[in-house]
């Protein structure tokens, strides 16, 4: 009644000792609370425009494997803040995203980057704010020379195209054409092969570049076929036009004349099979995925795709790709005990080995890139199906050019 | 030789392909001086219906087109109805805006229901195979394009020049009112004309789903040279986008035969050549 | 209210974006990128709006810009007010070298003979792999503090405030060339060609002084790019941003400074914002908004702010 009493320090006993006991039990919970860690992941994938379905390999790699091995890490939860960088044509964008992540979303650690000048244009920018950055695709072989903080999971085209020229050399063929689309990767491809090829004793007859976008390869498959050489090595980007370049290798039959068709392993991306169809027959490759692959990690990967998507999806190399971009960040964390600082990621991360569908792979604590296997395969038809069946495993294979 | 010869006869076929699928953008441009950047969401549309009639429902593939003509010319119609007409005494930049807003639209739709993916095209086997024709060597589904471009073309130009149909239109095209004086109903002209267009071009969509694939970007990425073909060949004429093309497909098929170094140069500086030396294109029509 | 008409919608407009400086801290970076889209803007609606002459390839300067910066820089010259020097002069040298082409001919002419040249342009790039770094881009160099003395920060502090001042200058500068006599003569130019070469208007050349200004300020806006991302690539010359600065100049209001900053910003905004809400689906969004922009917004963003400033002004003078 009188605001003496209210406001009277002396409590009853009783009242006083429930009172604090409450104080208590809400600070606890609090600092409960403070103990459920989090690590943010920010992912830069192209979700939209011509390579959406990329984007959505990438994005099924993500979820698939957060399905399977739950969102904790220890008391660390997982989350993902997904951003569309809407593909190659705008590195400044890719910048900006990865700038957004880290300062709004308060990423711990970026996973992306499906083109190499969306990686190039981040490096500086991950650097100066020292996050790490797990590259799930771009395949120019010095983009992780570019930042300290870049780890790759996915493969370098050196990998593939020095592969593969060894392995004709090897295999007793002597004259190679080179076909590969007019920009850098392309270029690069052509690099590598040519050096290995010739490195084992081979010789190139001849070379093409053919425009990026083009769909119509008549010419160049003819001009290589004139040429007579034992084999034909080519890169194109993937997608609709790598499905026309085959088609058109088809067409003018150049395996049937006894040429050699190698590619780089992305041009016979196992989800782009159906659209290919019997043009991959004999069609030698070099990857380090596809779906034919036998053992564990591949099997429980593949049953738990065909459970979320449905049992005939093919999926992409681009999906592992993906898949082991989560499963190298969730080692890291379980390596460092919990800490989510860049230092202590980055430590954890080089030198950090896994067990993936594709087999066992490394990351090479002094380059930071990726050390896997590739395997040569032959597009061969099994169970009524068009794949790629591996037939030789060059282990552990480096990036050639570091 | 012979080489060469199948060379120039593939870079023919690539060229009809180019014909059929721009004719209606020739048409929808020169007849109705309308803008329509949106041309390949209507081809897209023409391509996911034979796409889905071939692959889920098993129609034969020669039925197809028909169909993706047909299916497609309603649903321009009906837009045109709906929206288009209102959009021709718009500013130019004005119509550009909008049928790049519908080609994005459009796109989105089909990412949608679609999904974002490659749609397998499986020709039947009739068409895949190689022909030997007088000791050229041509793959079945080129020959096919040819002949249906050749067939295309002469339909066309007749029905423009010389049926009642063709110069209705012309009459319309040339002075709305006048035309309307004598009795032509021109908004249902106009409605029927830019059907024809949209079906033309889904009709074209179809044809190149074979060859070019299939995926939601398609409006996009060929609408840089189907309006190349209809600028130098002359908006509105048939024979002159029938020229272009097949002139571009072998112009194209010989540079990466000869000199592959040149790339994709060639065709840029044709085009830029092309419109500076002939601003109205090979046979343009002053409507 | 006399004196908003005096000085335009600039002045709000400013101080709107010194508000957002506050209201958004985050968000510095893309709205410096968004200042840079409005300088590319108007630097093509100078062409389209003010004298008539539409481009498919006005990318190219953009690029011409940035490369022009990003390869000074790499060479060891950081400073990116002097960048931004070169860039422009680099770029109106290359639009004067040009002009010749691009104004022949129709509308459709035009639209082709630019895009052919863009595509070429992107084209040598390309080839030019040891200048330019080909499809990788160029991020190997250095930007140095503005002027000496503000560094460019992870936030985008500086790069917030040094596109803004570019931007202010871009902008009055163009308001006294489109106010003044030449500006009258251009649209002339833009409505009636035959009739200002008959009074003996000297066209030719005030489209090349027009040419060559728009791609000195297309220069300056990919220079401002190269420079805040450290960052030099492909699709700066490319196709879809010649597409795109004609749909942002257009959906603004072609011939308005004001509104094509506008149309620069909502363009800009609508494909971030969309983009961000559903990375799919944004294009559906955007496709939507541009549809209905061209019936309810007849004549672009100014056009229905005008329209909407007279009904205010109308039913206000009503009252009294």
């Amino acid at each position: 009644m009188s605001c003496a009493k209210i406001l009277s320090p002396v409590m009853p006993r009783r009242e006083f000792l429930l009172a604090v006991s409450a104080a208590m039990a809400i600070v606890s919970s609090g600092a409960v609370q403070a103990q459920e860690r989090k690590l943010t992941v920010g992912v830069v994938l192209p979700l939209s425009g011509t390579f959406a379905d990329q984007g959505q390999h990438y994005e099924s790699g993500i979820k698939l494997y957060q399905k399977l091995h739950g969102t904790k890490v220890g008391d660390v939860t997982v989350e993902t803040v997904v951003r569309d960088d809407q593909g190659p044509g705008s590195g400044d964008l890719s910048r900006r995203l990865t700038q957004e992540l880290i300062l709004r979303n308060k990423a711990d650690i970026i996973l992306g980057y499906s083109f190499t000048p969306n990686a190039m244009a981040a490096a500086t920018l991950l650097t100066e704010a020292k996050k790490p950055a797990i590259i799930i695709n771009a395949a120019t072989s010095v983009i992780t020379e570019k930042s300290p903080y870049f780890a790759r999971v996915s493969f370098t085209l050196p990998q593939l195209a020095a592969s593969l020229g060894t392995w004709a050399a090897k295999n007793n063929l002597k004259t190679a054409y080179t076909i590969v689309s007019d920009y850098a990767p392309g270029i690069d491809a052509e690099t590598w092969f040519k050096k290995s090829f010739e490195a084992g004793g081979g010789k190139i007859v001849g070379e093409a570049r053919t425009p990026i976008s083009a769909m119509e390869y008549s010419p160049f498959l003819q001009r290589a076929m004139e040429a007579k050489p034992d084999l034909v090595f080519a890169f194109n980007p993937g997608g609709d036009v790598s499905v026309a370049f085959m088609k058109s290798a088809k067409e003018r039959g150049l395996t049937k004349a006894g040429i050699k068709l190698l590619v780089t392993g992305d041009v016979v991306d196992d989800s782009m099979l159906p659209a290919i169809g019997d043009a991959l027959d004999g069609v030698i490759s070099a990857l380090h995925y596809q779906v034919e692959l036998d053992n564990p990690e591949n099997a429980k990967f593949l049953k738990g795709y065909h459970e979320m998507y449905g049992a005939d999806a093919m999926p992409s190399y681009r999906v592992v790709q993906a898949y082991d971009g989560m499963a190298l960040i969730y080692k890291a964390l379980q390596q460092t005990g919990g800490k989510t600082d860049a230092d202590s990621l980055m430590a954890a991360i080089k030198g950090a080995k896994l067990d993936s569908p594709r087999g066992p792979i490394e990351i090479d604590p002094a380059t930071r890139d990726i050390i896997e296997n590739i395997y040569i395969r032959r597009g061969e038809q099994k169970n009524g199906k068009w794949s790629n069946v591996a037939f030789e495993t060059l282990k552990a294979v480096k990036d050639p050019a570091k | 030789m012979a080489g060469l010869i199948s060379v120039v006869a593939d870079g023919i076929a690539y060229g009809m392909l180019l014909f059929l699928f721009s004719i209606g953008l020739s048409v929808t441009l020169g007849l109705m001086r309308f803008i329509n950047l949106a041309h390949g969401a209507f081809a897209m549309c023409g391509g996911y219906i034979a796409v889905i009639l071939l692959n889920q429902m098993g129609v034969p593939f020669l039925l197809t087109l028909p169909l993706a003509f047909l299916v497609t010319g309603v649903i321009g119609s009906f837009a045109e109805r709906a929206v288009i007409r209102h959009l021709y005494r718009m500013p130019e930049l004005q119509q550009v805006l909008f049928s790049i807003g519908l080609a994005f639209a459009a796109s989105a739709l089909a990412t949608i229901i679609f999904g974002p993916q490659q749609q397998p095209m499986l020709l039947p086997d009739w068409l895949t195979g190689r022909i030997d024709l007088f000791g050229l060597e041509i793959t079945g589904y080129r020959l096919f394009l040819i002949g249906s471009g050749c067939v295309a073309a002469v339909g066309l130009i007749a029905l423009f020049n010389y049926t009642l149909f063709g110069a209705r239109i012309r009459a319309s095209v040339d002075n709305r009112r006048t035309a309307e004086g004598i009795g032509i109903n021109v908004g249902r002209l106009f409605s029927l004309t830019f059907g024809f267009g949209a079906a033309l071009a889904g009709l074209g969509g179809a044809l190149a789903v074979g060859f070019l694939g299939l995926d939601p970007t398609f409006p996009f990425k060929y609408l840089v040279i189907v309006l190349m073909v209809v600028a130098i060949g002359g908006p509105g004429s048939i024979a002159g986008s029938f020229i272009a093309a097949i002139s571009l497909g072998v112009i194209d098929a010989l540079f990466k035969y000869f000199v592959p170094e040149v790339g994709s140069f060639v065709i840029y500086a044709l085009l830029v050549v092309m419109m500076v030396f002939f601003p109205k294109g090979i046979a343009g029509r002053t409507a | 209210m006399r004196l908003f008409e005096r000085i335009g919608i600039g002045l709000p407009l400013f101080a709107a974006a010194i508000a957002s400086y506050v209201l958004f801290p985050d968000y510095l970076a893309l709205i410096a990128n968004i200042f840079i889209l409005a300088i590319f803007a108007l630097s093509y609606d100078l062409l389209q709006g003010h004298a008539g002459v539409v481009s498919l390839g006005h990318a190219a300067f953009l690029g011409i810009g940035a490369y022009t910066s990003a390869i000074l820089a790499a060479h060891g010259i950081t400073e990116p007010v002097l960048g931004l020097l070169a860039a422009l002069c680099m770029s109106g040298i290359v639009a004067l070298c040009l002009t010749r082409i691009v104004v022949v001919g129709n509308d459709l002419t035009r639209l082709l003979v630019t895009l052919g040249v863009g595509f070429l342009f992107y084209e040598a790039a390309n080839k030019a792999r040891w200048l330019t770094g080909g499809a990788d881009g160029m991020p190997d160099f250095e930007v140095g503090p503005v002027l000496g003395q503000f560094h460019f920060d992870f936030v985008g502090r500086t790069a917030f405030f040094y596109t803004l001042i570019v931007l202010a200058i871009v902008y009055l500068f163009l308001r006294r060339v489109t106010t003044s006599p030449f500006g009258l003569a251009l649209r002339g130019i833009r409505e009636n060609v035959k009739r200002m070469d008959a009074i003996g208007a000297p066209v030719a050349r005030h489209l090349a002084t027009t040419y060559t200004m728009s791609g000195a300020i297309a220069g300056i806006a990919g220079a401002l790019l190269a420079q805040t991302n450290r960052f030099a690539s492909l699709d700066m010359l490319g196709f879809e941003r010649s597409a795109e600065v004609m749909m942002m100049a257009t959906l603004g209001g072609s011939g308005s400074l004001s509104g094509v900053v506008l149309g620069a910003a909502t363009f800009g905004y609508l494909k971030d914002a969309l983009s961000a809400l559903s990375p799919k689906y944004w294009h559906l969004g955007l496709g939507i908004v541009l549809m209905l922009s061209v019936f309810v917004l007849r004549n672009g963003i100014a056009g229905g702010l005008a329209t909407g400033f007279a009904a205010l002004k109308r039913s206000l003078g009503g009252k009294q």
